[in-house]
């Protein structure tokens, strides 16, 4: 019995979704994508994480077999991405960034239409419809049409025609972006579902805690190129052992407090929008209590302090010197 | 309705779920023909929940008709009873050519939607996706033709063909519309903007149709135009329809329709396909 599942755990695990090595895709002058290497285990969740127009989507759309790389190569369990499209193709399903389905048609006929495509029967697709508007919370909605869906209908709608038959590999394009909370865990509960079956996900998001939440592992990717890679607890460690947020009581102590600080914990002071909230990096934690003393004995008073390890926002922060979600318009700010 | 998951989330539904998504059977891919099939039943339940996109083949062919016949005929032919004979045939073609390009429309929108990228990561005969929606426009095209036809016979149309030119008129038109078609599906592959194509297929149709000898005889034309007129494609067309209906068709004029067709399709389909597997 148990080698059984011994067996079946290393069939699950062992063995390569997707491996990249230097794709490259260029628009015009624009490197959109630029030399990205992905290797990404069977079976797991891989997060891309990155603002908007860091080169998310057209990774997943060359990897989906929807856009010729102009350079690398990248073989989907196994298949060369330039020369075996169809053996891909039928081992993927993409859901893309817009709800890709017909949206004069039923969320019913849309189903159907999948299954057939799929190469149900007639009859078998209606009730392979009738089964996922079910486990998606959708047959009261089955005989209406897409466009009068709520967006996190839609969304659900999207991902069940994805899943009609269960992929292998399921391209996610930022599920939730644009959701509401609830309709987001709604999404979340679907993919660890399909995890759990043993479908590979690859998804992009701009949510910090949607990457930690999901992903097994993750890459950072900004301006076409992936600059940090690996568990979420490895790309916080990456940043420094914590962060410590200081906060004043009184913004007139503002510019001797950043002093001190830098000057005992050896590196650079963040300063938000507002004086008296203070952040830094800290490599050495042995070194955050004599900090805060050292403010104390120069008389700055501190209404409230914290230390841990780096959330992915301040990993991104670190990694791109700009919070994620902010790139051309840093007015739209944090994430 | 209940909610499957969220808060108050019930096991048996998530047990639903997970069921819903590991039960599924993997069935083989359909063939080229179900695919079709499958794409043709799309474009009718498109029909169903849009109506309105049927009044390019209803009201349109009866505004037609009735504009031109009662505008020019006086003119032209001194009677419109009389140019209703010249007339129908040539404007049965015209208005068909012309809604041919709401094939590259839906297309168009499909790419811009998203679904065209969820067809082309599927495994089937990609072409299914185009031959599917084009099956469904040639139920299109009859439909106008028969409006149309049916009009003019409460007009005084009067052909000579009966049943059988009738018939052959309306088969040589949607063989040709058909073929005709992949130029807008090829174009709309290529053009940004639903309203883009729109001015294209404007800028071609317009002159081709008005260009023609659907409204008058071509030998009153000056000589260079009337060049232009009898390689028009929808000259050519015009012509046999008219032959067919009117019972003094012959080969060369049918032949000649097929092999249009012919060469439209062939550049076009090939083109059309091409494009839709590598847009990028």
């Amino acid at each position: 019995m148990k080698n059984v599942r011994d067996v079946r755990e290393q069939q699950n695990t062992v063995g390569w979704a997707i491996e990249a090595k230097g794709l490259v895709k260029i628009y015009g002058k624009h490197r959109a994508v630029d030399g990205v290497d992905l290797a990404i285990r069977k079976g797991t969740v891989y997060g891309f994480l990155g603002p908007n127009g860091a080169g998310k989507t057209t990774t997943i759309r060359m990897l989906a077999t929807l856009t010729k790389p102009d350079g690398g190569s990248a073989r989907i369990f196994g298949h060369d991405l330039s020369k075996e499209g169809d053996a891909i193709r039928s081992r993927i399903s993409m859901t893309g960034q817009y709800a890709s389905i017909d949206e004069d048609l039923t969320g019913m006929e849309n189903l159907v239409m999948m299954a057939r495509l799929m190469g149900y029967k007639r009859k078998a697709a209606k009730v392979r419809a009738a089964e996922l508007l079910m486990a998606f919370g959708l047959e009261e909605a089955a005989k209406r049409q897409v466009k009068n869906y709520s967006g996190g209908m839609r969304r659900r709608i999207d991902i069940a025609a994805s899943i009609v038959v269960t992929p292998d590999l399921l391209f996610l394009d930022e599920p939730t972006t644009g959701l509401d909370p609830r309709s987001r865990n709604q999404v979340w509960d679907i993919i660890r579902a399909l995890v759990n079956s043993g479908t590979t996900v690859l998804l992009t998001t701009q949510y910090l805690d949607e990457a930690d939440q999901l992903a097994d592992r993750i890459a950072v990717i900004n301006h076409g190129k992936i600059i940090a890679e690996g568990t979420s607890s490895e790309l916080k460690a990456s940043v420094g052992s914590g962060t410590l947020n200081v906060q004043l009581v009184d913004a007139a102590d503002h510019k001797m407090a950043v002093d001190l600080l830098e000057k005992k914990l050896s590196a650079p002071v963040h300063v938000s929008g507002d004086a008296t909230l203070l952040s830094a990096q800290v490599d050495n934690s042995g070194l955050v209590a004599e900090a805060l003393s050292d403010l104390s004995k120069e008389g700055i008073v501190i209404s409230d302090f914290s230390f841990g390890r780096p959330s992915l926002d301040e990993v991104f922060l670190t990694l791109t010197g700009h919070t994620a979600g902010e790139e051309s318009k840093p007015e739209e700010g944090t994430a | 309705m209940t909610d499957f998951i969220g808060q108050n989330s019930s096991r048996t539904q998530e047990i639903q779920l997970q069921d819903s998504i590991a039960s599924s059977e993997r069935p083989k891919p359909p063939g080229a023909l179900a695919s079709t099939l499958t794409f043709a039943t799309r474009a009718l339940l498109r029909i169903k929940h849009v109506p309105e996109q049927m009044f390019d083949v209803t009201v349109f062919p009866i505004i037609f008709l009735l504009m031109f016949t009662y505008l020019f005929g006086g003119a032209i032919a001194g009677s419109t009873a009389e140019y209703l004979q010249f007339l129908l045939p040539g404007i049965l073609v015209m208005t068909v050519s012309q809604i041919t390009m709401y094939t590259g429309i839906d297309l168009n929108n499909d790419i811009r939607k998203g679904i065209f990228d969820r067809f082309r990561t599927l495994p089937i005969w990609l072409p299914s996706a185009l031959v599917g929606a084009l099956l469904v426009d040639v139920v299109r095209y009859s439909m106008a033709s028969a409006i149309m036809i049916g009009l003019g016979f409460v007009l005084g149309f009067r052909p000579e063909g009966g049943v059988t030119g009738i018939f052959g008129a309306i088969m040589l038109i949607l063989v040709f519309s058909f073929s005709f078609s992949w130029i807008w599906t090829a174009v709309g592959l290529v053009v940004r903007s639903e309203k883009s194509l729109m001015m294209i297929s404007f800028m071609v149709l317009f002159p081709l149709t008005f260009v023609s000898n659907v409204f008058v005889d071509p030998r009153t034309l000056p000589s260079w135009l009337q060049s232009f007129v009898e390689v028009n494609p929808i000259s050519i067309l015009a012509t046999a329809v008219r032959g067919a209906m009117h019972g003094t068709s012959t080969i060369e004029q049918v032949v000649w329709v097929l092999v249009v067709s012919v060469i439209m399709t062939a550049i076009f389909a090939p083109l059309t396909i091409y494009l839709y597997r590598n847009k990028k």
